[in-house]
Protein backbone atom coordinates (compact mmCIF):
# COMPACT_ATOMS: atom_id res chain seq x y z
CA UNK A 1 0.00 0.00 0.00
CA UNK A 2 2.77 2.43 1.04
CA UNK A 3 5.10 1.39 -2.25
CA UNK A 4 1.77 2.15 -4.20
CA UNK A 5 1.29 5.41 -3.02
CA UNK A 6 4.99 6.15 -3.29
CA UNK A 7 4.51 5.39 -7.14
CA UNK A 8 1.75 7.99 -7.11
CA UNK A 9 3.72 10.83 -5.81
CA UNK A 10 6.52 9.38 -8.20
CA UNK A 11 4.37 9.42 -11.14
CA UNK A 12 2.38 12.98 -9.96
CA UNK A 13 5.98 14.35 -10.19
CA UNK A 14 6.95 12.97 -13.10
CA UNK A 15 3.44 14.47 -14.44
CA UNK A 16 4.63 18.37 -13.10
CA UNK A 17 7.59 17.95 -14.20
CA UNK A 18 6.36 17.59 -17.64
CA UNK A 19 4.00 19.87 -17.53
CA UNK A 20 6.17 22.56 -15.61
CA UNK A 21 8.84 22.30 -18.61
CA UNK A 22 5.76 22.35 -21.20
CA UNK A 23 4.36 25.61 -19.82
CA UNK A 24 6.74 27.92 -19.89
CA UNK A 25 8.15 26.79 -23.15
CA UNK A 26 4.79 26.60 -24.54
CA UNK A 27 6.68 25.85 -28.06
CA UNK A 28 4.92 22.69 -27.97
CA UNK A 29 1.45 22.99 -27.03
CA UNK A 30 0.90 26.40 -29.50
CA UNK A 31 2.72 24.40 -32.06
CA UNK A 32 0.24 21.46 -31.72
CA UNK A 33 -2.76 23.32 -31.32
CA UNK A 34 -1.92 25.61 -34.48
CA UNK A 35 -1.88 22.04 -36.37
CA UNK A 36 -4.73 20.61 -34.94
CA UNK A 37 -6.55 23.73 -36.27
CA UNK A 38 -4.61 23.65 -39.77
CA UNK A 39 -5.90 20.28 -40.07
CA UNK A 40 -9.27 21.13 -39.26
CA UNK A 41 -9.29 23.87 -41.46
CA UNK A 42 -8.32 21.54 -44.22
CA UNK A 43 -10.81 18.58 -43.31
CA UNK A 44 -13.51 21.84 -44.05
CA UNK A 45 -12.38 21.86 -47.55
CA UNK A 46 -12.18 18.13 -47.96
CA UNK A 47 -15.42 17.50 -47.09
CA UNK A 48 -16.77 20.33 -48.90
CA UNK A 49 -19.04 23.53 -48.92
CA UNK A 50 -22.10 21.44 -48.32
CA UNK A 51 -23.50 22.60 -44.22
CA UNK A 52 -25.09 19.33 -44.23
CA UNK A 53 -21.82 17.12 -45.20
CA UNK A 54 -19.55 19.26 -42.84
CA UNK A 55 -21.32 18.98 -40.15
CA UNK A 56 -21.54 15.23 -40.81
CA UNK A 57 -18.05 15.23 -40.76
CA UNK A 58 -17.65 17.30 -37.77
CA UNK A 59 -17.14 14.21 -35.25
CA UNK A 60 -14.74 12.16 -37.36
CA UNK A 61 -12.53 15.35 -38.50
CA UNK A 62 -12.19 16.61 -34.90
CA UNK A 63 -11.19 13.08 -33.17
CA UNK A 64 -8.46 13.14 -36.21
CA UNK A 65 -7.26 16.53 -35.66
CA UNK A 66 -7.02 15.75 -32.36
CA UNK A 67 -4.85 11.76 -33.02
CA UNK A 68 -2.29 13.63 -35.92
CA UNK A 69 -1.69 16.65 -33.32
CA UNK A 70 -1.55 14.08 -30.38
CA UNK A 71 0.74 12.32 -32.00
CA UNK A 72 3.64 15.14 -32.14
CA UNK A 73 3.09 15.56 -28.31
CA UNK A 74 3.61 12.12 -27.14
CA UNK A 75 7.50 11.47 -29.21
CA UNK A 76 7.68 15.32 -27.81
CA UNK A 77 7.22 14.06 -24.08
CA UNK A 78 10.62 11.33 -24.26
CA UNK A 79 12.05 13.78 -26.71
CA UNK A 80 12.49 16.51 -24.08
CA UNK A 81 14.29 13.41 -21.78
CA UNK A 82 16.49 11.97 -24.57
CA UNK A 83 17.34 15.30 -25.43
CA UNK A 84 19.00 15.54 -21.81
CA UNK A 85 20.04 12.50 -21.36
CA UNK A 86 17.69 12.21 -18.24
CA UNK A 87 15.86 9.07 -19.38
CA UNK A 88 18.01 6.92 -17.99
CA UNK A 89 18.88 8.60 -14.93
CA UNK A 90 14.97 8.22 -14.71
CA UNK A 91 14.83 4.85 -15.23
CA UNK A 92 17.60 4.27 -12.46
CA UNK A 93 15.27 6.05 -9.99
CA UNK A 94 14.13 3.50 -7.06
CA UNK A 95 10.84 2.16 -7.10
CA UNK A 96 8.58 1.32 -10.23
CA UNK A 97 9.25 1.99 -13.43
CA UNK A 98 5.24 2.02 -14.15
CA UNK A 99 5.35 5.32 -12.01
CA UNK A 100 7.28 6.74 -14.73
CA UNK A 101 4.82 5.74 -17.72
CA UNK A 102 1.41 6.67 -15.25
CA UNK A 103 3.77 9.52 -15.00
CA UNK A 104 4.07 10.44 -18.83
CA UNK A 105 0.58 9.35 -19.24
CA UNK A 106 -0.57 11.97 -16.85
CA UNK A 107 0.75 14.81 -18.12
CA UNK A 108 0.42 13.59 -21.76
CA UNK A 109 -3.48 13.30 -21.06
CA UNK A 110 -3.38 16.95 -19.51
CA UNK A 111 -1.66 18.16 -22.86
CA UNK A 112 -4.20 16.37 -24.98
CA UNK A 113 -7.39 17.14 -22.65
CA UNK A 114 -6.14 20.86 -23.37
CA UNK A 115 -5.95 20.51 -27.13
CA UNK A 116 -8.94 18.82 -27.22
CA UNK A 117 -11.28 21.55 -25.41
CA UNK A 118 -9.46 24.03 -28.44
CA UNK A 119 -9.76 21.29 -30.79
CA UNK A 120 -13.60 21.09 -30.05
CA UNK A 121 -14.48 24.79 -29.41
CA UNK A 122 -12.92 25.72 -33.11
CA UNK A 123 -14.50 22.85 -34.84
CA UNK A 124 -17.51 23.09 -33.17
CA UNK A 125 -17.42 26.83 -34.92
CA UNK A 126 -15.99 25.60 -38.12
CA UNK A 127 -18.31 22.52 -38.66
CA UNK A 128 -21.35 24.71 -37.49
CA UNK A 129 -21.99 22.02 -34.87
CA UNK A 130 -24.98 22.51 -31.91
CA UNK A 131 -23.98 21.49 -28.71
CA UNK A 132 -26.28 18.55 -27.89
CA UNK A 133 -28.30 18.63 -24.62
CA UNK A 134 -26.73 15.81 -23.48
CA UNK A 135 -23.50 17.63 -23.43
CA UNK A 136 -22.60 15.93 -20.00
CA UNK A 137 -22.25 12.45 -21.98
CA UNK A 138 -19.92 14.22 -24.73
CA UNK A 139 -17.62 14.87 -21.80
CA UNK A 140 -17.49 11.66 -20.62
CA UNK A 141 -16.87 10.78 -24.50
CA UNK A 142 -13.93 12.78 -24.92
CA UNK A 143 -12.58 11.81 -21.31
CA UNK A 144 -12.82 8.52 -22.92
CA UNK A 145 -11.53 8.63 -26.15
CA UNK A 146 -8.67 11.15 -24.90
CA UNK A 147 -7.39 8.43 -22.07
CA UNK A 148 -7.73 5.05 -24.86
CA UNK A 149 -5.51 7.57 -27.07
CA UNK A 150 -3.14 9.01 -24.51
CA UNK A 151 -2.56 5.14 -22.93
CA UNK A 152 -1.42 3.99 -26.16
CA UNK A 153 0.22 6.97 -27.75
CA UNK A 154 2.11 7.55 -24.39
CA UNK A 155 3.52 3.44 -24.64
CA UNK A 156 4.06 3.56 -28.12
CA UNK A 157 6.46 6.70 -28.26
CA UNK A 158 8.22 5.15 -25.45
CA UNK A 159 9.66 2.81 -28.34
CA UNK A 160 9.52 5.33 -31.72
CA UNK A 161 11.24 7.89 -29.69
CA UNK A 162 14.17 5.72 -28.89
CA UNK A 163 14.61 4.61 -32.34
CA UNK A 164 15.70 5.53 -35.75
CA UNK A 165 12.52 7.46 -38.11
CA UNK A 166 10.82 7.96 -34.86
CA UNK A 167 8.41 10.67 -36.67
CA UNK A 168 7.05 7.27 -39.35
CA UNK A 169 6.97 4.59 -36.26
CA UNK A 170 4.69 5.91 -34.09
CA UNK A 171 2.00 7.06 -36.37
CA UNK A 172 2.76 3.72 -38.38
CA UNK A 173 2.41 1.67 -34.83
CA UNK A 174 -0.20 3.43 -33.01
CA UNK A 175 -2.81 4.12 -35.66
CA UNK A 176 -3.80 0.57 -36.48
CA UNK A 177 -4.29 -0.10 -32.66
CA UNK A 178 -6.34 2.84 -32.31
CA UNK A 179 -8.69 1.70 -34.52
CA UNK A 180 -11.09 0.52 -32.45
CA UNK A 181 -10.57 3.60 -29.77
CA UNK A 182 -11.28 5.80 -32.64
CA UNK A 183 -14.08 4.15 -34.17
CA UNK A 184 -15.96 3.81 -30.60
CA UNK A 185 -14.93 7.86 -30.25
CA UNK A 186 -16.18 8.77 -33.61
CA UNK A 187 -19.48 7.20 -33.61
CA UNK A 188 -20.69 8.04 -30.40
CA UNK A 189 -19.38 12.20 -30.83
CA UNK A 190 -21.54 11.42 -34.30
CA UNK A 191 -24.42 9.72 -32.39
CA UNK A 192 -24.71 12.72 -29.53
CA UNK A 193 -24.24 15.78 -32.37
CA UNK A 194 -26.33 13.91 -34.86
CA UNK A 195 -29.27 13.72 -31.80
CA UNK A 196 -28.71 10.49 -30.47
CA UNK A 197 -30.24 8.24 -33.19
CA UNK A 198 -31.55 5.36 -31.18
CA UNK A 199 -29.18 5.98 -28.70
CA UNK A 200 -25.92 4.68 -30.00
CA UNK A 201 -24.03 7.17 -27.71
CA UNK A 202 -24.25 5.51 -24.71
CA UNK A 203 -23.30 2.06 -26.27
CA UNK A 204 -20.28 3.16 -27.69
CA UNK A 205 -19.25 4.68 -24.89
CA UNK A 206 -19.80 1.97 -22.62
CA UNK A 207 -18.05 -0.22 -25.38
CA UNK A 208 -14.77 2.46 -25.34
CA UNK A 209 -14.81 2.45 -21.58
CA UNK A 210 -13.93 -1.43 -22.35
CA UNK A 211 -11.36 -0.75 -24.44
CA UNK A 212 -9.20 1.66 -22.44
CA UNK A 213 -9.34 -0.65 -19.52
CA UNK A 214 -8.25 -3.84 -21.72
CA UNK A 215 -5.42 -1.33 -23.68
CA UNK A 216 -4.83 0.30 -19.63
CA UNK A 217 -4.00 -2.89 -18.33
CA UNK A 218 -1.92 -4.56 -21.32
CA UNK A 219 0.25 -0.80 -21.66
CA UNK A 220 1.07 -0.56 -17.83
CA UNK A 221 1.88 -5.04 -17.88
CA UNK A 222 4.15 -4.28 -21.21
CA UNK A 223 5.65 -0.94 -20.03
CA UNK A 224 8.26 -2.55 -17.81
CA UNK A 225 9.90 -4.62 -20.74
CA UNK A 226 9.95 -1.44 -22.98
CA UNK A 227 11.75 0.79 -20.94
CA UNK A 228 13.94 -1.00 -19.29
CA UNK A 229 16.17 -1.27 -22.51
CA UNK B 1 24.52 -8.36 -22.98
CA UNK B 2 22.30 -10.94 -20.93
CA UNK B 3 20.88 -12.45 -23.63
CA UNK B 4 21.74 -16.23 -23.81
CA UNK B 5 24.08 -17.07 -26.79
CA UNK B 6 23.21 -18.51 -29.20
CA UNK B 7 24.20 -22.04 -30.78
CA UNK B 8 27.04 -21.16 -33.14
CA UNK B 9 26.93 -21.24 -37.00
CA UNK B 10 27.34 -25.26 -36.92
CA UNK B 11 24.07 -26.00 -35.23
CA UNK B 12 22.06 -23.71 -37.96
CA UNK B 13 22.40 -25.49 -40.86
CA UNK B 14 19.52 -27.00 -42.30
CA UNK B 15 18.50 -30.62 -41.38
CA UNK B 16 17.55 -32.96 -44.40
CA UNK B 17 14.46 -33.69 -42.47
CA UNK B 18 13.03 -30.06 -42.51
CA UNK B 19 14.26 -30.14 -46.57
CA UNK B 20 11.71 -33.01 -47.10
CA UNK B 21 9.20 -31.62 -45.57
CA UNK B 22 9.26 -28.69 -47.94
CA UNK B 23 9.49 -31.04 -50.86
CA UNK B 24 6.29 -32.93 -49.24
CA UNK B 25 4.31 -29.81 -48.20
CA UNK B 26 4.46 -28.28 -52.10
CA UNK B 27 3.68 -31.61 -53.55
CA UNK B 28 0.49 -31.76 -51.51
CA UNK B 29 -0.32 -28.53 -52.22
CA UNK B 30 -0.48 -29.03 -55.64
CA UNK B 31 -1.86 -32.63 -55.94
CA UNK B 32 -4.63 -30.47 -53.30
CA UNK B 33 -5.42 -27.86 -55.85
CA UNK B 34 -5.18 -30.63 -58.57
CA UNK B 35 -7.79 -32.70 -56.55
CA UNK B 36 -10.01 -29.69 -54.94
CA UNK B 37 -10.41 -28.49 -59.04
CA UNK B 38 -11.05 -31.56 -60.68
CA UNK B 39 -13.26 -32.73 -58.41
CA UNK B 40 -16.14 -29.54 -57.87
CA UNK B 41 -18.40 -28.87 -60.22
CA UNK B 42 -19.07 -25.52 -60.89
CA UNK B 43 -20.88 -23.37 -59.27
CA UNK B 44 -24.53 -21.93 -59.95
CA UNK B 45 -24.11 -18.56 -59.42
CA UNK B 46 -19.80 -18.00 -59.52
CA UNK B 47 -19.27 -21.24 -62.01
CA UNK B 48 -15.69 -21.57 -62.16
CA UNK B 49 -14.82 -18.75 -60.27
CA UNK B 50 -15.36 -20.61 -57.25
CA UNK B 51 -12.13 -22.35 -57.32
CA UNK B 52 -10.57 -19.09 -55.86
CA UNK B 53 -11.93 -20.12 -52.42
CA UNK B 54 -9.38 -23.25 -52.37
CA UNK B 55 -7.19 -20.89 -52.06
CA UNK B 56 -8.55 -17.72 -50.55
CA UNK B 57 -9.87 -19.30 -47.50
CA UNK B 58 -7.13 -21.61 -46.65
CA UNK B 59 -4.51 -18.65 -46.74
CA UNK B 60 -7.27 -16.74 -44.29
CA UNK B 61 -7.01 -19.41 -41.62
CA UNK B 62 -3.49 -19.42 -42.13
CA UNK B 63 -3.76 -15.05 -41.33
CA UNK B 64 -5.64 -16.27 -38.04
CA UNK B 65 -3.24 -19.36 -37.13
CA UNK B 66 0.10 -17.29 -37.51
CA UNK B 67 -0.68 -13.99 -35.24
CA UNK B 68 -1.18 -16.94 -32.76
CA UNK B 69 2.22 -18.28 -33.26
CA UNK B 70 3.62 -15.24 -33.05
CA UNK B 71 1.93 -14.14 -29.99
CA UNK B 72 3.23 -17.60 -28.14
CA UNK B 73 6.58 -16.57 -29.28
CA UNK B 74 6.59 -13.22 -28.00
CA UNK B 75 4.88 -14.40 -24.56
CA UNK B 76 6.96 -16.96 -24.04
CA UNK B 77 10.55 -14.55 -24.95
CA UNK B 78 9.03 -12.19 -22.47
CA UNK B 79 8.42 -14.80 -20.13
CA UNK B 80 12.31 -17.30 -20.24
CA UNK B 81 14.15 -14.29 -22.66
CA UNK B 82 15.43 -16.62 -25.25
CA UNK B 83 16.30 -15.12 -27.93
CA UNK B 84 15.45 -18.47 -30.08
CA UNK B 85 11.86 -17.25 -29.46
CA UNK B 86 12.07 -13.85 -30.49
CA UNK B 87 13.47 -15.17 -33.97
CA UNK B 88 10.42 -17.67 -34.41
CA UNK B 89 8.30 -15.22 -33.41
CA UNK B 90 9.72 -12.61 -36.27
CA UNK B 91 9.79 -15.19 -38.62
CA UNK B 92 5.64 -15.74 -37.81
CA UNK B 93 4.58 -12.86 -38.38
CA UNK B 94 7.17 -12.07 -41.61
CA UNK B 95 4.93 -15.51 -42.62
CA UNK B 96 1.74 -13.96 -41.23
CA UNK B 97 2.11 -10.39 -43.48
CA UNK B 98 2.25 -12.62 -46.66
CA UNK B 99 -0.41 -14.82 -45.97
CA UNK B 100 -2.70 -11.76 -44.72
CA UNK B 101 -1.53 -9.75 -47.57
CA UNK B 102 -2.37 -13.14 -49.72
CA UNK B 103 -5.47 -13.44 -48.45
CA UNK B 104 -6.77 -9.38 -48.81
CA UNK B 105 -5.67 -9.84 -52.78
CA UNK B 106 -7.25 -12.94 -53.47
CA UNK B 107 -10.55 -11.81 -51.59
CA UNK B 108 -10.43 -8.80 -53.63
CA UNK B 109 -9.86 -10.70 -57.44
CA UNK B 110 -12.64 -12.65 -56.22
CA UNK B 111 -14.35 -10.10 -55.15
CA UNK B 112 -14.64 -8.21 -57.95
CA UNK B 113 -16.43 -10.30 -60.07
CA UNK B 114 -18.70 -11.57 -57.45
CA UNK B 115 -20.22 -8.72 -55.59
CA UNK B 116 -18.87 -6.17 -58.52
CA UNK B 117 -16.57 -4.25 -56.35
CA UNK B 118 -13.24 -4.60 -55.08
CA UNK B 119 -13.15 -3.71 -51.46
CA UNK B 120 -16.03 -3.42 -49.27
CA UNK B 121 -16.36 -2.26 -45.71
CA UNK B 122 -17.10 -5.91 -44.35
CA UNK B 123 -16.04 -6.64 -40.70
CA UNK B 124 -14.07 -9.32 -41.75
CA UNK B 125 -12.36 -7.90 -44.66
CA UNK B 126 -11.62 -4.86 -43.02
CA UNK B 127 -10.23 -6.47 -39.78
CA UNK B 128 -7.89 -8.49 -41.72
CA UNK B 129 -6.77 -5.17 -43.34
CA UNK B 130 -5.92 -3.75 -40.00
CA UNK B 131 -4.30 -6.91 -38.86
CA UNK B 132 -1.62 -6.35 -42.21
CA UNK B 133 -1.12 -3.27 -41.09
CA UNK B 134 -0.07 -4.41 -37.20
CA UNK B 135 1.95 -6.61 -38.68
CA UNK B 136 3.37 -4.52 -41.12
CA UNK B 137 4.05 -2.39 -38.55
CA UNK B 138 6.05 -5.06 -36.01
CA UNK B 139 8.08 -5.75 -38.97
CA UNK B 140 8.97 -2.21 -39.55
CA UNK B 141 9.89 -1.48 -35.76
CA UNK B 142 12.09 -4.81 -36.22
CA UNK B 143 13.78 -3.12 -39.27
CA UNK B 144 14.03 0.41 -37.24
CA UNK B 145 15.58 -1.26 -34.08
CA UNK B 146 19.14 -2.24 -34.31
CA UNK B 147 20.26 -3.36 -30.83
CA UNK B 148 19.17 -7.03 -30.18
CA UNK B 149 17.83 -7.18 -26.85
CA UNK B 150 15.77 -3.97 -27.35
CA UNK B 151 14.59 -5.27 -30.76
CA UNK B 152 13.06 -8.50 -29.20
CA UNK B 153 11.77 -7.20 -25.98
CA UNK B 154 10.02 -4.41 -27.70
CA UNK B 155 9.03 -6.15 -30.88
CA UNK B 156 7.81 -8.94 -28.39
CA UNK B 157 5.59 -6.21 -26.38
CA UNK B 158 4.28 -5.27 -29.61
CA UNK B 159 3.36 -8.59 -31.31
CA UNK B 160 1.15 -9.15 -27.82
CA UNK B 161 -0.34 -5.73 -27.88
CA UNK B 162 -1.40 -6.06 -31.70
CA UNK B 163 -2.68 -9.58 -30.81
CA UNK B 164 -5.07 -8.48 -28.27
CA UNK B 165 -5.93 -5.92 -30.34
CA UNK B 166 -7.24 -7.97 -33.61
CA UNK B 167 -10.12 -9.35 -31.92
CA UNK B 168 -11.26 -6.11 -30.54
CA UNK B 169 -10.74 -4.53 -33.93
CA UNK B 170 -13.16 -7.04 -35.58
CA UNK B 171 -16.17 -6.36 -32.12
CA UNK B 172 -15.64 -2.32 -32.99
CA UNK B 173 -15.89 -3.16 -37.16
CA UNK B 174 -18.96 -5.44 -36.62
CA UNK B 175 -20.79 -3.06 -34.51
CA UNK B 176 -19.66 -0.61 -36.40
CA UNK B 177 -20.99 -1.81 -39.73
CA UNK B 178 -24.66 -3.45 -38.34
CA UNK B 179 -25.74 -0.43 -36.90
CA UNK B 180 -25.33 0.75 -41.00
CA UNK B 181 -26.16 -2.32 -42.75
CA UNK B 182 -27.01 -5.75 -42.17
CA UNK B 183 -23.93 -8.45 -42.62
CA UNK B 184 -24.32 -10.41 -45.42
CA UNK B 185 -24.58 -14.28 -44.40
CA UNK B 186 -21.92 -16.50 -45.08
CA UNK B 187 -22.71 -18.97 -47.96
CA UNK B 188 -23.24 -22.63 -46.77
CA UNK B 189 -20.81 -24.74 -48.34
CA UNK B 190 -21.56 -27.79 -49.89
CA UNK B 191 -20.40 -30.79 -49.31
CA UNK B 192 -18.62 -31.22 -52.81
CA UNK B 193 -16.54 -28.12 -51.88
CA UNK B 194 -15.66 -29.65 -48.31
CA UNK B 195 -13.15 -31.93 -48.87
CA UNK B 196 -11.17 -29.24 -51.32
CA UNK B 197 -11.18 -26.80 -48.74
CA UNK B 198 -10.02 -29.39 -46.16
CA UNK B 199 -6.95 -31.14 -48.35
CA UNK B 200 -6.26 -26.98 -49.24
CA UNK B 201 -6.12 -26.17 -45.13
CA UNK B 202 -3.69 -28.40 -44.47
CA UNK B 203 -1.54 -28.08 -47.38
CA UNK B 204 -1.49 -24.47 -46.91
CA UNK B 205 -0.59 -25.10 -42.76
CA UNK B 206 2.41 -27.41 -43.85
CA UNK B 207 3.71 -24.76 -46.60
CA UNK B 208 3.34 -22.25 -43.12
CA UNK B 209 5.31 -24.27 -40.98
CA UNK B 210 7.84 -24.78 -43.39
CA UNK B 211 8.25 -21.39 -44.60
CA UNK B 212 8.34 -19.92 -40.83
CA UNK B 213 10.78 -22.57 -40.44
CA UNK B 214 13.08 -21.46 -43.03
CA UNK B 215 12.82 -17.94 -42.18
CA UNK B 216 13.90 -18.79 -38.82
CA UNK B 217 17.34 -20.62 -40.27
CA UNK B 218 17.63 -17.52 -42.26
CA UNK B 219 17.20 -15.37 -39.11
CA UNK B 220 19.45 -17.25 -37.18
CA UNK B 221 22.11 -17.44 -39.70
CA UNK B 222 21.68 -13.02 -39.74
CA UNK B 223 22.40 -13.76 -36.06
CA UNK B 224 25.17 -15.65 -36.68
CA UNK B 225 26.67 -12.99 -39.06
CA UNK B 226 25.99 -10.02 -36.77
CA UNK B 227 27.69 -12.19 -34.06
CA UNK B 228 30.51 -13.01 -36.18
CA UNK B 229 31.09 -9.68 -37.31
CA UNK B 230 30.92 -8.15 -33.81
CA UNK B 231 33.65 -10.51 -32.18
CA UNK B 232 35.69 -9.20 -35.39
CA UNK B 233 35.02 -5.13 -34.05
CA UNK B 234 35.80 -6.14 -30.59
CA UNK B 235 39.25 -7.36 -31.67
CA UNK B 236 38.54 -10.89 -31.54
CA UNK B 237 39.28 -11.89 -35.43
CA UNK B 238 41.31 -14.94 -34.38
CA UNK B 239 38.17 -17.08 -34.48
CA UNK B 240 36.53 -16.70 -31.24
Amino acid sequence: MTSLRADWRRARAIAWKDLTTERRSKAGFNGVVALAVTILVMFGFALGPDAQAIRDGASGAIWLAALFAGVLAFNRSYQVELDGGALEQLILYPGSRRAIFAGKLLANFAFVALMLVVVTAVGGVLFQVQIPAEWPILLVIFFLGALGLVTLGTFYAAMASRSRAREVLLPLLLFPMLVPVLLASMEATKALLGGNVMGDAGAWARLLAAFDVVFFVATFLAFESVIEV
Amino acid sequence: MSTTALAPAAGVRRTSGWQAFGWFSFAFLIASQAIAIAISPPDRDMGDLQKIMYVHVPAAWMTMLAPLAVLMFAMRYLWKRREEDDLIAASAAEVATVFSGLTLLLGMIWARPTWGVWWTWDPRLTSTLVLFLILASYLALRALVDERERRAQWSAAVGVLGAINVPIVYLSVRWWRTIHQIQSSPATVDPAYVIGLRLNAFALLFVMVYFIRRRYEAALLERAAEHAAETMALGGSNGR
